[in-house]
């Protein structure tokens, strides 16, 4: 069993960015007006972390397919 | 300060510890024998070992450390990546990664029993796995104290959820488990740690807003204006800058004693090289790595410059004050007061997270390199050797759980009696300081002898001790501080007491190392030592390699930017 870890990781961060996100969204404003100036960072770094999290995620399974080209199954196993 | 954690926080906790845990277990089933616990099968590709590598070094101590360092001393912090980090790992790449990856060396005590003689070897492998457990126990009861101080929670509970959580992904994956939770710890601070950044040098007014603070920092400390935001220009007289320490000082004790002797012997970080998959990606994984801890300042060293900046009244104000503890400013707090200041509920529990993890990281570190060592080094050298390999496989799944059980007995014994864990770790650092002159001597000269490295060492600790003994820093009291045989030399700062023990300690090692060697008779042949000395090791091909993979080629790059980034902030 040989775990990618671009996979666990791009998994992850995904979830993250989704959570952070979606709470951003719907949070009181008041929250980022009293802490990050007046910045959403939930919904910027939420978008960031998202968008790392999906790039990892898509390379992780491009070299999981490529590599299935380049070793087929035989039959029977 | 206490702060209190939205629902949205514990969520993104939980998730990191569903996905931590989730790996080990998926892992778990390609664990078959003791090489995949310990060595992770020597299976993996570069990069994954370079961000473990950094990951490994980057513990919650350096995080918090670095941090507070920077509000301390400034952008001379930096010299502990441009001066005393990069020059090292570029050396151990080129260098030392051909003998250690090269041997038959499982682990670095190892390597020094098939280069000089078992004593060597005890000597190295027993302080090494006793500074772990007590390094793992340390960190345990640093997160445990942060916890309950910024949160509220437990002492108790933080000390046993921490070991339990760690005990279950070593125990499971080994070696791999711990290098993959390092990779993921390695993001999780890039990315819980670079809004704190960005966002405090929004409303300090970018750079130049930084300097004008740090200006006022400077001026009311007595220095000159320049201080808190360069980093060789007042490096000229011990007086002039934050640090108290003069230019030679720096160099030798920290750029050379010190830096080298982490990088280039400490199993900890040497054993994420090992775990490559092949020498070149042995070789590559300290490179690569220099490439991250290159920048690192800007994610670590500035939030404390930051943090000092803004709780200066500088006309229109301070934006943010610093916790002070006892009348002064409280600089361990800098990291946490920040994430408090600067993050709404949501980006809080990723900056926790991040934190938390990295606490993590450095018990499963040091757990790792501790089982490694012990099974191999202590317990298949003296107790038992000659059994299964399945028997050393629940040796050191035995080891996972005694080193962390070690680690609880060390966190409680921190926090009860904290003058013995500074005792402790003072002789721990005697020890290690003359460590790279062996190795120096031990791989490029042949001549050196397994008495004349015992010997040596135990001059170069001696050495620390007395040098630690007759020096104190300026306003520090005689005992753990030094002074405790007599004071002959008082240092301006506590930092230059310790890279100039670093210096005795490595000169005396090498020199003794020397005139014992040329005294006694070398009891290894030419073919014991091939493989294990540079002189009787045959060159590495690298013909089919592409320029760009050579490692002599990717370190004289890093270097150079490392010159690059020492000149643009001189």
């Amino acid at each position: 069993m040989d775990l990618d870890i671009r996979l666990p990781i791009g998994l992850m961060f995904s979830v993250f960015g989704l959570l952070l996100a979606a709470f951003g969204l719907i949070s009181d404003p008041v929250i980022y007006a009293e802490h990050s100036l007046g910045i959403n960072v939930n919904l910027d770094w939420g978008l960031v972390l998202l968008a790392f999290g999906a790039t990892m995620l898509l390379v992780a399974l491009r070299a999981r397919r490529s590599q299935q080209v380049r070793s087929p199954r035989r039959p029977g196993s | 300060m206490l702060i209190h954690l939205g629902v949205i926080d514990y969520g993104l906790l939980g998730v990191y510890f569903a996905f931590v845990l989730g790996i080990g277990l998926v892992i778990r089933k390609g664990i078959g024998g003791s090489k995949d616990f310990f060595e992770s099968g020597r299976a993996l590709p570069a990069w994954i070992c370079a961000l473990g590598f950094i990951g490994a070094n980057l513990g919650a101590q350096e995080v918090m450390g670095m941090a507070a360092s920077g509000a301390k001393y400034g952008l001379m912090t930096s010299h502990f990546y441009w001066l005393g980090a990069i020059p090292a790992m570029v050396f151990v790449a080129v260098f030392m990664m051909p003998f250690y990856y090269g041997s038959k060396a499982r682990s670095v005590p190892e390597y020094l029993k098939l280069r000089f003689d078992e004593k060597t070897r005890g000597l190295n492998a027993v302080t090494f796995a006793c500074m772990t457990v007590m390094s793992s126990g340390i960190s345990m009861y640093a997160l445990a104290t942060l916890l309950r101080a910024i949160l509220g929670w437990n002492l108790h509970l933080c000390i046993a959820a921490s070991g339990v959580v760690v005990l279950i992904y070593i125990f499971t994956g080994g070696l791999r488990s711990a290098i993959y939770k390092e990779v993921l710890q390695f993001f999780l601070i890039v990315f819980g740690f670079l809004p704190l950044v960005l966002l405090g040098l929004k409303q300090v007014g970018g750079w130049p807003g930084l300097t004008r603070r740090l200006a006022i920092v400077a001026v009311r400390n007595g220095m000159p204006e320049g201080a808190w935001s360069h980093s060789w220009k007042f490096v000229g007289s011990a007086q002039s800058n934050p640090m108290g320490v003069e230019w030679f000082g720096l160099v030798m004790g920290l750029g050379f004693v010190l830096s080298f002797g982490y990088w280039c012997t400490d199993f900890l970080v040497v054993q994420r090289a090992m775990a490559a998959k092949d020498m070149g990606a042995a070789r590559r994984t300290p490179i690569i790595a220099a490439i991250p801890k290159m920048l690192f300042p800007f994610l670590v060293i500035l939030p404390g410059m930051l943090a000092i900046a803004l709780t200066t009244d500088a006309g229109g104000g301070a934006h943010f004050s610093l916790p002070s503890k006892g009348g002064s400013l409280n600089y361990d707090m800098v990291v946490p007061a920040m994430l408090a200041h600067y993050f709404p509920s949501g980006l809080l529990g990723l900056g926790l997270t991040a934190l938390i993890a990295s606490f993590m990281s450095g018990m499963a570190g040091n757990v790792t390199a501790f089982n490694t060592v012990w099974t191999y080094d202590i317990y298949q050298s003296y107790i038992r050797p000659q059994a299964s390999d399945a028997h050393y496989l629940a040796v050191g799944r035995a080891a996972t759980v005694a080193g962390i059980a070690a680690s609880v007995a060390c966190a409680y014994t921190a926090a009860k009696f904290n003058n013995i864990m500074d005792v402790l770790q003072l002789v721990f650092a005697f020890v290690n300081a003359p460590l790279f002159a062996t190795f120096l001597l031990g791989m490029f000269w042949r001549r050196t002898t397994g008495h004349g490295a015992f010997l040596g060492l135990l001059a170069g600790t001696a050495a620390a001790a007395v040098h630690h003994g007759l020096s104190l820093p300026t306003g520090a009291e005689v005992g753990i501080k030094g002074g405790w045989l007599s004071v002959v030399h008082p240092y301006p700062s506590e930092m230059a007491q310790n890279f100039w023990t670093a210096i005795w300690a490595f000169s005396a090692c090498f020199v003794a190392t020397v005139i014992v060697s040329l005294a006694t008779k070398q009891q290894k042949s030419d073919e014991e030592l091939t493989g294990l000395v540079y002189a009787l090791t045959p060159k590495l091909k690298e013909e089919d390699v592409a320029w760009y993979q050579r490692p002599a080629i990717l370190g004289v790059g890093v270097l150079t930017l490392a010159l690059v980034l020492n000149i643009v902030f001189w």
